[in-house]
């Protein structure tokens, strides 16, 4: 087993609470992990990434090989697409947010952004705001786009939920709960998309 | 024994903690800062009393740590490469001095320039004060290098300086811990001259050092940290340094075909370099950062052996590895996925919405309508991003406190007014004596130190002069009715240009202190308020 992920997002959007919670249930497994983050300069409002890498093998460098990874999880759409190389050509997954995080003047178009994403042969753009909203609260968004991204983490979705519960309990019982429902529908979006037209 | 998941940052400063640390002192920088915050959060640390507040700058947390040394006790000081600079006078000097208790600097190198203004590499600095240097390859190797490097500093009487890198720092993986070990016992060095420079010590102690160099090396060749792996292929041998390793065994998973030197540890071994260069015809040489071990091997006269890396172009000269650069260069076929770049532009850091710096600029932009561009000297912090627009508000960020000092050059060459932009933290560190300078000068030149109350760029950390800003610059001999405080806020605008327009006009030193939490740190203290 061996999965290398590429998480993507902007400072403060809570990839590295992704990474948080896949890292736990992969270290839960017995799993090697090598996890690398962002810091510094690049969390003012900037792009940032960070490399997560679980094998039943040791694993060696701390970074993803550009064209070696299984997933991209991106908690904004641009920035998931930034590191769109570093997918593994012809097997690799994109699954992202869907709402734009615009903090530039030359952000692009919406509608061709989001119909470039639709139109790779292996992606899921979820609207990840909104169905925090609906069944969670507006800061699960992470824990939303996780959960539409879990078939591919390559780890037992029970293994995921259970991390969630450990790494929210110190927030409290409500958090927790909010953390799965988010989880859960976005495992659920994630198993309708195709099935239904792609227009969430 | 335990298992933890520790940045290669975290592992140093968990390293040091049950190797018996007594200080950790540093001024923060990435990607430096987590070791120094990793000791102040941790809980043991804590309960065995061990020191960890930020130090004004690099020198001083450099010759805390050696007088901690003196003392008998355990001590690290953590810095970035470019503090390595700043604490260089009691870096170098302490080879001369030597250690009593265990004296680890650690150096935390940024090739690519993530979040630096160069990319130099520290491994020239152990070389160049002669002491055991070591690059750990790993976060376990990061542990383990504090326990052995400690063990190596007290049996030697020398510093030993640890050099990462940023993919180190910020990466993190499992790590076995050992036993603490107790922290030592005050003791001060047996000779009481030992650590007085004075010229006929000075003579006498730099010969013990050199005279130490040979038991260095064969450190180096003992040492677990350094290590040569067989391989079947012979036709190329390879030399793989600090996190190159990684990436070597990344691309081969079943083993590299190639005998491999490791090198982990210096001054580099010798005799294992002999033995690689017996075996194998061609050598490549794979290293983070600068061409430090292949310029070594190619020695002046060049061309005796038949070596590539860096210097030959099979690598790229500047920037950090990676598993592809690595995979390319030993011929391996790379499968690089497709680049989307239609609808992907790039997103520079910028200044917070809300940010009091945005409102100086604002301020200073204006006040200084009407005179030629390119006199502001700023220096390095979040204000920093003031050169990007829309502000384009600066004209130099070079070092830390650079800003001053090279607004007395510039005024003293006859560029009046110069204005220098620094912030407090920076003003701390670096920036008290350049305005002593200026004071002593009677330039005329502007400070505008910006007051936001942290070290905002790394993180937010307590800025050393908080509260102290305004009595530093009376102290320092600038006069009362020229130390200025304005609150830069939108409303405030208008007056604040007023007071900027006429201190700038003012023939002599002026300094304004725009005053303002950062809105980070702010929002920060808000949060741990409803906490508690
Ligand atoms: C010699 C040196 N040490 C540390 C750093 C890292 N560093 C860059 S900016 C900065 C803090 C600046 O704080 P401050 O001057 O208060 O400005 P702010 O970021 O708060 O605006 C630090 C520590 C560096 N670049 N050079
Ligand atoms: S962190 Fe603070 S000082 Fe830095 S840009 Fe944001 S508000 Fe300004």
């Amino acid at each position: 087993m061996k999965r290398d992920i590429i998480l993507a997002g902007v400072g403060g959007q809570g990839i590295l609470t992704i990474a948080t919670v896949i890292g736990y249930a992969a270290v839960e497994r017995g799993l090697f992990l090598k996890q690398s983050e962002v810091h510094g300069m690049s969390q003012r409002g900037g792009e940032v990434q960070s490399h997560l890498r679980i094998s039943d093998t040791e694993v060696f460098s701390d970074l993803v090989p550009e064209g070696g990874a299984d997933l991209i999880i991106g908690v904004e759409p641009m920035e998931s697409l930034r590191y769109y190389s570093y997918l593994k050509p012809g097997e690799g997954w994109l699954i992202t947010n869907k709402k734009p995080f615009v903090n530039i003047p030359n952000y692009p178009d919406f509608e061709t952004l989001w119909n470039r994403i639709s139109s790779l042969p292996r992606a899921i753009l979820i609207d990840g705001d909104t169905i925090a909203r609906e069944h969670a609260n507006a800061r699960a968004v992470n824990i939303v786009v996780l959960g539409a991204a879990s078939d591919h983490v390559g780890l037992p979705v029970e293994d995921l939920r259970n991390a969630i519960r450990v790494i929210f309990a110190r927030k409290g019982d409500a958090v927790v709960e909010a953390n799965l429902r988010a989880f859960d529908a976005g495992r659920a979006f994630a198993g309708s998309w195709g099935k239904v037209p792609a227009t969430a | 024994m335990k298992r933890m998941m520790l940045l290669g940052d975290e592992a140093i400063a968990q390293g040091a903690l049950d190797a018996g640390l007594s200080g950790a002192y540093a001024y923060p920088g990435t990607p430096s800062t987590e070791i120094t915050e990793y000791v102040q959060r941790s809980p043991e640390a804590k309960a065995r009393g061990v020191y960890a507040q930020w130090s004004a700058n690099e020198k001083t947390a450099m010759e805390t740590a050696l007088g901690m040394s003196y003392a008998g006790k355990r001590a690290i000081a953590c810095m970035k490469h470019v503090g390595l600079n700043v604490a260089a006078d009691g870096f170098i000097n302490s080879a001369i001095t030597g250690a009593n208790g265990g004296l680890i600097v650690v150096a935390a190198d940024d090739p690519s320039m993530h979040s630096s203004q160069n990319e130099q590499d520290s491994r020239f600095y152990g070389k160049f004060a002669m002491v055991p240097t070591i690059e750990p390859g790993n976060q376990q190797e990061a542990y383990d290098a504090m326990h052995y490097g400690f063990d190596l500093s007290e049996k030697y009487g020398t510093p030993v300086l640890v050099r990462i890198t940023t993919r180190l720092a910020h990466s993190r993986s499992a790590v076995t811990t050992r036993e603490p070990r107790m922290q030592n016992d005050l003791r001060l060095p047996e000779n009481k001259r030992q650590f007085v420079l004075l010229p006929a010590i000075a003579r006498k102690n730099y010969q013990s050092l050199l005279g130490k160099q040979e038991a260095f090396e064969k450190e180096s060749s003992e040492s677990a940290f350094n290590r040569l792996i067989d391989g079947p292929d012979r036709s190329t041998g390879i030399v793989a340094a600090g996190l190159a390793f990684n990436y070597l065994m990344e691309i081969f998973p079943d083993g590299c075909p190639h005998p491999v030197l490791k090198v982990g540890q210096y001054p580099l071994p010798r005799v294992l370099v002999k033995r690689l260069f017996d075996a194998c015809p061609r050598i490549i040489v794979l290293e983070e950062g600068a061409p430090f071990v292949e310029e070594m091997l190619r020695g002046v006269l060049d061309g005796y052996k038949d070596i590539h890396g860096r210097m030959d172009g099979l690598l790229p000269r500047a920037g950090e590895l990676n598993p592809n650069i690595v995979g390319q260069a030993l011929g391996k076929e790379i499968r690089r996925g497709e680049s989307i770049t239609d609808v992907v532009v790039s997103r520079p850091p910028e200044l917070c919405k809300g940010c009091p710096h945005i409102d100086t600029f604002e301020a200073l932009n204006e006040a200084l309508r009407g005179y030629e561009e390119g006199r502001v000297f700023s220096d390095i912090g979040c204000y920093t991003l003031g050169a990007l627009p829309p502000f384009n508000a600066i004209n130099s960020c070079v070092d830390m406190g650079a800003s001053i000092t090279m607004a007395i050059g510039a005024a003293e060459a006859g560029l009046v007014p110069s204005i220098a932009v620094i912030g407090d933290s920076t003003f701390t560190h670096s920036g008290i004596t350049g305005l002593l300078d200026a004071v002593n000068a009677a330039v005329p030149i502007t400070v505008v130190i910006l007051d936001n109350d942290t070290t905002a760029m790394t993180g937010g950390q307590p800025s050393p002069g908080s509260g102290k800003l305004t009595d530093i610059c009376l102290g320092v001999g600038v006069p009362s009715e020229h130390i200025i405080v304005i609150e830069p806020l939108k409303k405030n605008h208008a007056a604040n240009v007023e007071v900027m327009k006429r201190e700038i006009q003012h023939p002599g030193v002026s300094v304004i202190i725009p005053r303002r939490e950062c809105i980070q740190t702010a929002a920060d203290s808000r949060k741990e308020a409803k906490k508690s």
